[in-house]
């Protein structure tokens, strides 16, 4: 294998070599720029000279394998890799600013801080797991935000991609990553459950918000396997303040049973954009952790953690959507909410891991400034989401997949359509507005969210009536 | 330069010309075919005179077990495989039975090598099960790249510079780097009689620029196919496994 032949000024396959701006165990990173690209560019070279570790190719074939094949802006843009036939590399944009890591010295972080934060990394997660990725190496040093505000994941030397060989499986007998985020069923050898990285992210939130690690800094695999049955101190334990919904949060995502944690990412962010919405469970209460003698059950009798077949990224994903319903619960024909009723039930019938966010449009006038009370004086917003519920109720779901919304918008469609991108919703659900008159005057609110919404849209109408005959004046939709 | 790269076609005209006209769609330029042109299936004639015609212009193939035991009666083989081979004896003409009679058991273009079965003893037709055979035939050959077939289910295979070894249940229609610096060996999936559970077509789109290849599969005229079998009086078996990929 060639000496690395990288120094400033010199040229690699039309990029210039700037100045090194890290040095790393595996990797060194330098500025680089090429001629026709106006991006901060950087590029990043694997120690590959006879002493290093062998994992830094390894984890450099991961990288140049999947960098190329992400998109988006949760990821750094790739723009060419070389091979280790030459000069192995990997040019990718600079992202400005820095890592999360920076932040260590100020924690804990206000939770409101730290919910935010967490809230747009677990965004980024979903849209790397919806791209075939399990990062497998989530802590403060991977993660960097941009001017926009969007969480960026960087590193995947350690990435599992389910369309492609995942070559540290078969290169190391011990798990690959960093010892305090690594989530138990990584030490059993599991490298395909994208929910190994919702246990990193819980095991930051934690740490965030409390200053401490939840399974300490150990590296030793007797340290680090203590995880796979000893539960961490309930963050209340730690701070009186703490808010028992945010504890519900953290204590889901570092389960020791990927199974008890959130199903996705995006169910996560989520919980973390509705804090009022968590469903606060026993976990919410603990104040201290379980009694050993139920540590030392779980030490002796790990049947729940033993190997299991093999997953399928895309599939898990797949089986654990957000359904929205959007419901006009005042003026909405009472047949049209039954038809909407029976629909949302045969898909949530496929689907036991979904849940369903019921949502309703406050409009607001345009020009008149709008009172929250009605003309009986009962709040408005109130009513509207113990309607939503009440027509939820004989869906019989659990209270944590099951979360009801009232938005206050001027245009009800430009809301539904905004409400599905910000919550990543998968599936959204509405009726047609029926009557020709509204419809002609108001526009099709289903129409538009039909046509604009970047996910699966499902229009429901009520069963034809038998007087209804075609063309006899009735537009339905 | 694109390749296509084809196994086990075993008379299936069908699928054969499925598979050629979806890969010419995708801008093949070079075709590999890599044995069993015959046995099974009920266009052995077709199969064998088109691939004669591929062969003419540039195409490489290499020989199969089915196609060694059309010109030799010592090949065992399974009940319903010996009828079909003998079957097909009678319907090849001389030249027909000459070419398959002269295939090549492996090619070996430096970088890529072509075989039917493996690279270690290709005369003994072992399958590729596991990543342990996957690596005995990797560490016979220097070659970047292998493409072998027969065992009639898709898989890549990759080996370390430490003798690491890796395996893949490829994707369809994903595309897969196979870096430099570590070898690989590609298995396909059959063309005219698949087992993986999935009764389409498959066969291979590799690229030799950038390295990376691509499983693809044929939808085709399984009804034709399988109804072509039961005509000729072949084992019935032999149509009906074709709807059920196995």
């Amino acid at each position: 294998m060639p000496k690395p032949l990288v120094k400033s000024g010199a040229e690699i396959d039309g990029y210039t070599i700037g100045e090194c701006v890290h040095a790393g165990g595996m990797a060194t990173l330098w500025t680089v720029t090429h001629p026709g690209i106006d991006v901060p560019l950087l590029m990043k070279i694997p120690r590959v000279s006879e002493g290093e570790d062998p994992a830094a190719i390894v984890s450099f074939e991961m990288e140049m394998m999947i960098l190329p094949r992400l998109a988006g802006p949760h990821v750094p843009t790739c723009f060419g890799t070389g091979d280790f036939a030459h000069q192995a590399y990997a040019v990718i944009e600079r992202i400005p600013g820095t890592t999360l890591y920076k932040r260590l010295p100020d924690l804990p972080l206000p939770y409101e801080e730290a919910r935010q934060q967490v809230a747009k990394i677990a965004t980024a997660l979903a849209d790397l797991h919806r791209q075939n990725v399990i990062h497998h190496d989530i802590k403060p040093s991977s993660i960097m935000f941009r001017d926009s505000g969007e969480a960026v994941l960087i590193d995947y030397g350690l990435s599992h991609h389910d369309h492609l060989p995942d070559l540290l499986q078969a290169e190391f007998r011990l798990p690959y990553g960093t010892a305090p985020y690594m989530a138990p069923e990584r030490l059993l050898g599991v490298r395909d459950d994208p929910r190994s990285d919702l246990f990193s992210l819980g095991v930051l939130l934690y740490f965030f918000t409390t200053g401490e690690r939840p399974f300490g800094e150990g590296e030793t695999l007797r340290a680090m396997r203590r995880r796979l049955w000893r539960d961490p101190y309930p963050p209340r334990s730690l701070r009186a303040d703490y808010p028992p919904w945010l504890q519900e949060v953290v204590l889901r995502c570092i389960e020791i049973d990927p199974a008890w944690r959130y199903p996705t990412a995006s169910q996560l962010a989520f919980d973390l954009s509705h804090p009022d919405q968590v469903k606060l469970t026993t976990r919410s209460e603990r104040m201290k952790r379980d009694p050993l003698s139920v540590a030392w059950r779980r030490r002796f009798n790990q049947g729940v953690m033993q190997p299991r077949a093999k997953a399928d990224v895309a599939a898990q994903i797949a089986s654990s959507p957000i359904l929205a319903v959007a419901l006009d619960t005042v003026e909405g024909a009472p047949e049209l909410n039954e038809a909407l009723r029976v629909t949302t039930e045969r898909i949530l019938a496929t689907l036991p891991s979904a849940r369903l966010a019921c949502v309703n449009v406050l409009k607001l006038n345009r020009i008149a400034i709008d009172k929250t009370l009605d003309e009986q004086g009962s709040n408005k917003h109130i009513d509207r989401l113990v309607a939503l519920r009440h027509w939820a109720t004989p869906l019989k779901l659990d209270e944590s997949r099951l979360s009801v919304h009232v938005l206050e918008a001027v245009d009800p469609a430009a809301a539904l359509l905004e409400f599905a991108e910000v919550n990543q919703v998968d599936h959204l659900i509405i009726g047609a507005r029926q009557g020709s008159f509204r419809r002609t005057l108001l526009g099709s609110v289903s129409a538009k969210v039909a046509s604009e919404a970047a996910c699966t849209v499902t229009v429901v109408r009520p069963p034809r009536m038998a007087a209804a005959k075609p063309g006899a004046g009735v537009v339905w939709g | 330069m694109l390749l296509a790269v084809f196994s086990d076609i075993h008379g299936n005209r069908q699928a054969f010309e499925a598979c050629l006209k979806l890969a010419r769609a995708k801008g093949a330029e070079r075709f590999v075919l890599l044995g069993d042109f015959v046995g099974y299936g009920a266009d052995p004639e077709w199969v064998v005179d088109t691939a004669m015609e591929l062969v003419a212009q540039g195409a490489v193939a290499v020989r199969g077990n089915h196609d060694e035991a059309v010109n030799s009666t010592t090949e065992t083989m399974n009940n319903e495989a010996q009828i079909a081979i003998e079957w097909t004896r009678g319907r090849l003409d001389v030249a027909q039975r000459r070419f398959l009679a002269e295939l090549p058991m492996l090619v070996d273009e430096t970088e890529r090598l072509y075989v039917h079965s493996e690279a270690s003893s290709p005369q003994r037709w072992h399958y590729v099960r596991t990543t342990a055979d996957a690596a005995k035939s990797l560490i016979s050959t220097p070659a970047h790249v292998t493409f072998c077939g027969h065992i009639h289910r898709p898989a890549l295979y990759s080996m370390s510079v430490t003798a690491k070894m890796t395996g893949l249940v490829p994707k369809t229609d994903v595309s897969v780097p196979l870096l430099r610096g570590r070898q690989w060996l590609a298995v396909l999936g059959s063309v005219g009689q698949p087992r993986d559970g999935d009764p389409s077509a498959a066969f291979v789109l590799f690229d030799t620029v950038s390295c990376e290849i691509t499983y693809c599969r044929a939808p085709y005229d399984i009804e034709t196919a399988a109804s072509r079998i039961r005509e000729n009086g072949l084992p019935p078996w032999l149509a009906d496994r074709l709807s059920q990929g196995r």
